[in-house]
């Protein structure tokens, strides 16, 4: 697409990406750092955006200052491309940049998600951006930051065990939902972001550079591409991630994929269909080619 | 199932935002933004100071766009902060330069310079005015007139002053007038300390750590929100720090010069610094009696400080924050109020009503999760009671 069409597309009240140039340097800065220490918080200065904390200004300011004039961005919400904040999203990056969008897993660059991996495998040319509510995996035991902090440095990683052991003490079996706390390369335990335990495991070794930003409790941190990220867990009580077993799309027939349930008013039915609208939207055009 | 699922979600929030503009027109009239800069002064305070940015003529217009609510005319205005870079730093702003537009005590009733009631509504019974139902602005530009010709005829300067015993007090320059903390230091009843000018830390530049410096914590509580610095200053004079009666020992609002170093001359010279304005404040200065033990099982009453300020004038808030100033200064995990991670990660507009706000987002992916918990949970708990006599008690995990 020509740097003519880019222009066009952007209101040029705001510097190229919202942010001036040193802001942008700066969250970069904080980006290489945790890139450089897989699973480390790194703080940095976030700033204030014309989207609410809490609605992702951690991956906004994350991809607001990765994005270039060549890139093409996805922003899904919890598996949707069209859900009001994804939209609310990619309308402000458009605004302030210019670029080209896409609904396509695969033709995106950058991906900016709230607590969803896609179910497409993503590549080494591509970034995953994951807006995260709560960075510490272990404020649950430690209310403290300054002590949250010590624990990190100190690889002291009981509380986290000790909470996933309560819990099979309790429930009979570790009851985690989503945000299943990870290590990282045998260091750091981290917040995956609350994806579902589904998606952790695309997490080990991802080909793609996954970033993970904080917009209100200010940190950043990192996956590099091709990193060890395991489920915490005990040797006899492996990590379990959703059932979804013997369910099926109702739209496109996939298996093994995250689902929406729905419930059908008409026959009182619990039907299933794609998480990741996207992945679903593709498979049903496949399947209306094939049967043309 | 709700928006999130089904396309069309871009038409249904553009159709939202047609509705939102349609409410601050339904009238057929709007605001102009000159006449809230003129008639919602404090509004005005309010936003600039929860906002760190002083600007009245910006604030006014986000007044306006927000129809009002501070809450979201902060946060506009703090969006079009982080996009401005950061080209100059003021010189060390000494706040006895401030021009003096009110100033009380509540420790002594005759300070030098005398007590200076400025505009205050202290004094006025919260009565509806019906007058101001059809008041006009001939009624206003009437009183103006009349008012400023009672003043040039008059010898006293404007500012209302009060000495003792109803005498006018002596006429110090309004610029010049003492502290009154000064006098509770030079009679030995207060710590002196040296001025400490270490470059402040920035907290919008680096995020906070703990424990918090002085000049990072003062940053924070001055942008806090209003009503969030209220209620935890009210906290800790209830009940929720130990019961100290604190005590204002002066609040004043007024005009601070704001100069910035020469960006070609030396950095350090004051003299070579360039004058850029003034910003209107509110600052306060409390004075707190607490217990120094002086060994053998005695101990002394002496007073601390709390310090407080913010852009505009706005009482409440600087005198909250002063109290606050004194509890973290005094850390204790016992109260709420004296720990500073409690007060200062949730006293921010911006980001408490963001992430309350976010729970409206639509949940499905994680509330799916949590639901495949639960089920598998009961079907483990099903399980072990057959097998096991004593059913261990399910408590919510989050």
């Amino acid at each position: 697409m020509s740097t003519a069409q880019s222009t066009d597309k952007r209101d040029t009240f705001y510097n190229f990406a919202f942010f001036d140039e040193g802001s942008k340097r700066e969250i970069r800065r904080a980006t290489l750092k945790a890139i450089a220490i897989p699973g480390y918080q790194v703080p940095f200065a976030s700033r204030e955006m014309p989207i609410a904390r809490g609605w992702g200004t951690g991956g906004l300011q994350l991809t607001l200052s990765l994005v270039g004039r060549e890139d093409t961005l996805k922003v899904i919400d919890q598996g949707a491309d069209e859900s009001v904040n994804a939209v609310n999203i990619k309308k402000l990056v458009v605004n302030t940049t210019g670029i080209d969008v896409t609904e396509d897993t695969e033709a995106a660059t950058l991906i900016q998600s709230r607590h969803r991996v896609p179910e497409v495998p993503l590549r080494e040319d591509q970034i995953l951006v994951l807006q995260v509510p709560m960075p510490e995996p272990l404020r649950a035991v430690e209310r403290s930051e300054q002590l949250t902090k010590r624990l990190h440095a100190e690889r002291d990683y009981s509380g986290a065990y000790l909470m996933l052991f309560e819990q099979i003490m309790r429930h009979g079996r570790v009851s985690t939902g989503p945000d299943h706390p990870v290590e990282v390369q045998d260091r750091y335990v981290m917040a995956p972001s609350p994806i579902p335990r589904f998606d952790n495991p695309k997490m080990d070794h991802s080909r793609a550079l996954i970033l993970l930003g904080a917009g209100r409790e200010k940190k950043i941190y990192a996956v590099p591409p091709f990193t060890r990220v395991k489920s915490l867990d005990f040797e006899d009580h492996p990590f379990q991630v959703e059932d979804v077993a013997g369910r099926c799309c109702r739209l496109c027939g996939a298996t093994d994929v995250f689902f929406d349930e729905l419930f059908d008013d008409a026959t009182g039915r619990t039907q299933y269909q794609c998480n990741d609208t996207s992945f679903c939207h593709q498979r049903q055009d496949a399947l209306e080619a094939a049967d043309a | 199932m709700g928006y999130v699922a089904v396309k069309g979600g871009t038409e249904a929030i553009a159709a939202s935002i047609e509705r939102l503009k349609y409410e601050r027109y339904k009238h057929g009239t709007v605001l102009d933004a000159g006449q809230i800069r003129a008639g919602m002064r404090l509004l005005v305070d309010q936003v600039m100071s929860e906002s760190s940015l002083y600007n009245e003529a910006i604030a006014a217009l986000c007044i306006k766009q927000a129809e009002g609510s501070p809450e979201e005319a902060v946060f506009i205005m703090r969006a079009f902060r982080s996009t401005l870079p950061r080209t100059h730093y003021s010189c060390v702003i000494e706040s006895h330069t401030m021009r003096i537009e009110r100033r009380i005590s509540a420790t002594f009733k005759d300070i030098p310079g005398g007590q200076i009631l400025g505009a205050s509504y202290d004094y006025v019974h919260r009565l509806i005015d019906r007058k101001l139902a059809t008041e006009s602005n001939d009624d206003a530009v009437a009183w103006l007139a009349a008012w400023h010709a009672a003043a040039l005829g008059s010898d006293t300067d404007r500012p209302a002053r009060n000495g003792a015993d109803g005498e006018p007090a002596a006429q110090l320059p309004i610029g010049e007038l003492p502290k009154v903390l000064d006098y509770l230091r030079s009679q030995g009843l207060m710590k002196t300390v040296d001025d400490d000018n270490t470059p402040p830390v920035d907290v919008t530049k680096q995020s906070l750590s703990f424990p918090a410096s002085r000049s990072a914590r003062l940053q924070v509580m001055t942008r806090g929100q209003t009503g969030t610095v209220t209620a935890l200053g009210y906290a800790s004079l209830r009940g929720y720090g130990p019961l100290l009666h604190p005590a204002v020992a002066e609040l004043r609002v007024g005009l601070l010069p704001v100069h910035i170093p020469d960006p070609f001359g030396d950095q350090d010279d004051d003299e070579d610094s360039y004058y850029i304005g003034q910003v209107r404040v509110t600052e306060v200065e409390s004075v707190v009696p607490v217990s120094v033990p002086r060994g053998a099982g005695h101990s002394d009453i002496e007073f601390d400080i709390g310090y407080g300020i913010c852009f505009g004038q706005n009482e409440t808030k600087a005198i909250a924050m002063s109290l606050l100033d004194q509890c973290l200064e005094d850390p204790n995990p016992a109260h709420p109020t004296h720990d500073e991670e409690f007060v200062l990660l949730h006293i921010d507009s911006v980001e408490a009503t963001g992430f309350i706000s976010h729970l409206k987002l639509p949940h499905y992916v994680t509330f799916q999760s949590e639901l495949d918990s639960a089920r598998r949970s009961r079907l483990a708990q099903q399980a072990s009671s057959s097998d096991r006599e004593v059913v261990v008690p399910t408590r919510g995990s989050r």
